[in-house]
């Protein structure tokens, strides 16, 4: 960190409390900001090349290693585009089966975020161990909480990173009625624990910083999305998932490895992730968690990106009633799996990543191997949003001392809980040929 | 191995992964206070912004080496580390990402020069025992969390981690399971795959894929000519050996062997 006396830049070489390599750089001369950059320098794993020549049964499991935290939005967006390239519609107890693993990473993310990576910026510590020392409740109980949602992920899915059961059509094995039943009472704590962390979480200071975002998630008729929904915004757009590429666009920015998205239309940024659910599916919640979320100080829809923490504290309380919910009404399925004959077709699929929108698309041949994969994860989606927050944001604090003034551009960075890892793997082998 | 009263210093460090093994640590939730206690996390961006420079007693190494940075970063981690432990597949064996070294390397250096900003992409992705000495690699894609702790705790205390190298099928044994190759025919890497996972796979009705590598000494090819006897094809079965420890040796090679 240098401070000239009149040039000042802000450098944080490696971002800490996110997952994955980057680096934050700001310049600010004679007291105006002058440069933003989120820079990604996370050498790229080249998935898309990957995927080229294996089979379609494969992507699951393949995808899955593009994110240890996120693994199942990789697993189910590869299954529903698999599902939606041969036709084939999972539902009944299998769909249900999906939802509750998915309830379960985001309850493990979601928790993750709030306890280990946000809430020490909103406190003043170094990190979840450093705040432990003076609030060790509160993180044994995040970790109790986070814990329950790797344990669904365990029972679901046989592990909580990379889980094994998931196959294009459903699961190898599922649950007996009893096995379910079984696991309720943990996940009754974990609700308690869900709402004690709601009402902890809206009680930090937040900053006063508004945008007007343009939000964009799934939205499903009648549930809170996760696995099936369109495309929607709240300035109109609303699209399936197979015409995502008519109006986004990926742009190759020089400081990054992974590409930063645009809206075509505009070519502005957008926000996916926890406040776009939020905003477009307020309704779906259960009238109980619409109570809370309005008592812990939430409006129908929220623009303060470091509130983000409240919603996501919501979300985790609703992913817990939502695994209660699907635990009572489970009837074991006749086969843990539907057939799949594979054809030669194109198949896409959104699903919300805790992150946000993970979108996929595969073409396949007639003998079931995958031709060119396409995969834009929302961290991706939202480089660009996080950028100009920073250039709305710092030039608030721009008076303070380096060390405060870098400490709140990198919680602004974590608002969104960038994932990385995710997001640098998305080079494609094609695009960027001369 | 440190002074009376001064914790041993833990550092964490990521190549190129997916982040999953080192958040193996994070995912001990009932000891992670407990192990804060005795040691000191020195150095684990991920999870603080807390930053103690080195030397480290133990660093945990996640990822693979796949730029000419990251190969000489290995070596300055090397330099500042006591003991070095590689954790997972990408570290331990180059990960998923080492099938990018079977793909033909001159279209690989095309995207390369097609843009300055991938020159810095080596053709490969390779393990960081092929860079530096290595004192353990912790198997697995991803690792056990009970296995990492296990090793943390041995190297903090001077012994040796107790690691079993048998195969997946005495873990599978032990859960008391019908042998799914036998009784369903199904493909399971099983019998040439490291344990440590606990069976998992074959206790969820699907066949081992591998994701703890080779085990010691694996007769792959035996494995290989029964699958191919019972109706595999080869394209699946060379499919089946290059996933997450596609580079090990012994899958290599057998691999290589049906190409």
């Amino acid at each position: 960190m240098s401070e000239g006396t009149k040039t000042r830049t802000i450098k944080v070489d490696y971002l800490a409390r996110v997952e994955g390599e980057g680096a934050m750089y700001l310049k600010i001369h004679e007291g105006k900001l002058e440069d933003v950059q989120l820079k990604i320098f996370e050498p790229p794993r080249f998935f898309e090349g990957i995927l080229r020549g294996r089979k379609f049964s494969e992507a699951p499991d393949i995808t899955a290693r593009i994110c240890g935290i996120c693994p199942v939005a990789y697993q189910m967006s590869a299954v529903h585009a698999m599902e939606d390239a041969f036709g084939v519609t999972v539902d009944g107890p299998l769909r249900e089966l999906r939802r509750l693993l998915y309830c379960g990473e985001w309850i493990s993310s979601h928790t993750l975020h709030i306890y280990m990576l946000h809430a020490p910026d909103f406190l003043g510590y170094e990190s979840a161990v450093h705040m432990a020392k003076d609030h060790r409740t509160e993180v044994e109980r995040g970790l109790q909480l986070k814990k329950t949602g790797g344990e669904i992920m365990s029972f679901i899915g046989g592990r909580e990173i990379h889980p094994v059961n998931v196959r294009v059509g459903g699961f190898y094995k599922v649950p007996t009625k009893r096995e379910m039943q079984n696991f309720r009472e943990k996940i009754e704590k974990a609700r308690d624990a869900a709402l004690k962390t709601v009402n902890w979480v809206s009680t930090f200071d937040f900053p006063d910083f508004e945008q007007d975002y343009t939000f964009v998630s799934l939205q499903h008729p009648n549930e809170y999305p996760m696995n099936e929904g369109r495309i929607v915004s709240n300035k109109g757009l609303d699209i399936t998932a197979a015409n995502y590429d008519d109006h986004f666009e990926e742009i190759h920015v020089e400081r990054s490895t992974a590409l930063h998205c645009v809206m075509k239309d505009s070519g502005q940024s957008y926000h996916v992730g926890p406040l776009a659910r939020y905003a477009l599916n307020f309704d779906r919640f259960p009238t109980d968690i619409q109570k809370i979320a309005k008592k812990a100080g939430l409006g129908k829809v929220e623009r303060n990106p470091f509130r983000s923490i409240i919603v996501r504290s919501i979300e985790v309380l609703y992913a817990c009633e939502e695994a209660l919910r699907i635990i009572d009404d489970y009837q074991e399925p006749v086969e843990p799996f539907v057939e799949i004959e594979p054809k030669a077709a194109m198949g896409y699929a959104a699903t919300e990543a805790p992150r946000g929108i993970l979108y996929h698309r595969y073409k396949i041949n007639e003998k079931g191997e995958i031709l060119d994969a396409d995969i834009i994860p929302p961290t991706s989606q939202n480089q660009k949003m996080i950028e100009d927050d920073l250039w709305k944001f710092v030039p608030q604090y721009i008076g303070k001392p380096d060390e405060t003034l870098q400490w709140h551009a990198e919680q602004a960075i974590r608002n969104y809980d960038p994932c990385i890892s995710c997001a640098t793997h998305f080079l494609k082998l094609d695009v960027e040929r001369s | 191995m440190n002074k009376i009263n001064q914790k041993p210093k833990l550092a964490v460090w990521k190549f190129a992964s997916c982040d999953g093994c080192q958040l193996s640590l994070l995912d001990c939730e009932d000891e992670l206070l407990a192990l804060a206690d005795e040691i000191e996390i020195a150095n684990f961006p991920e999870a603080s912004r807390a930053f103690i420079p080195g030397p480290y007693d133990l660093s945990l190494v996640e990822g693979s080496i796949t730029t000419p940075e990251d190969k000489e970063r290995i070596q300055d981690v090397r330099r500042q580390s006591k003991y070095l432990v590689t954790i997972g597949a990408c570290a331990t064996a180059g990960g998923i990402q080492a099938l990018r070294n079977l793909k033909d390397v001159k279209e690989f250096i095309d995207i390369v020069y097609a843009h300055p900003d991938y020159i810095n992409t080596l053709a490969t992705s390779s393990a960081i025992a092929d860079h530096v000495l290595v004192d353990f690699e912790l198997r697995g894609c991803p690792i056990n969390k009970r296995q990492l702790l296990e090793v943390i705790t041995a190297f903090l205390h001077g012994r040796k981690p107790n690691i079993s190298r048998y195969s997946v099928c005495i873990e599978c044994k032990r859960r008391g399971m019908a042998c799914l190759t036998v009784t369903q025919g199904a493909p399971c890497l099983g019998p040439v795959t490291q344990a440590g996972c606990g069976a998992i796979c074959p206790a969820y009705n699907r066949g081992c894929y591998g994701c703890f590598g080779p085990t010691e000494t694996p007769n792959t090819e035996s494995l290989a000519n029964w699958l191919l006897d019972k109706g595999m094809i080869t394209d699946d079965l060379v499919r089946l050996f290059r996933t997450y420890n596609a580079q090990s040796s012994a899958f290599k090679k057998e691999s290589d062997r049906h190409e």
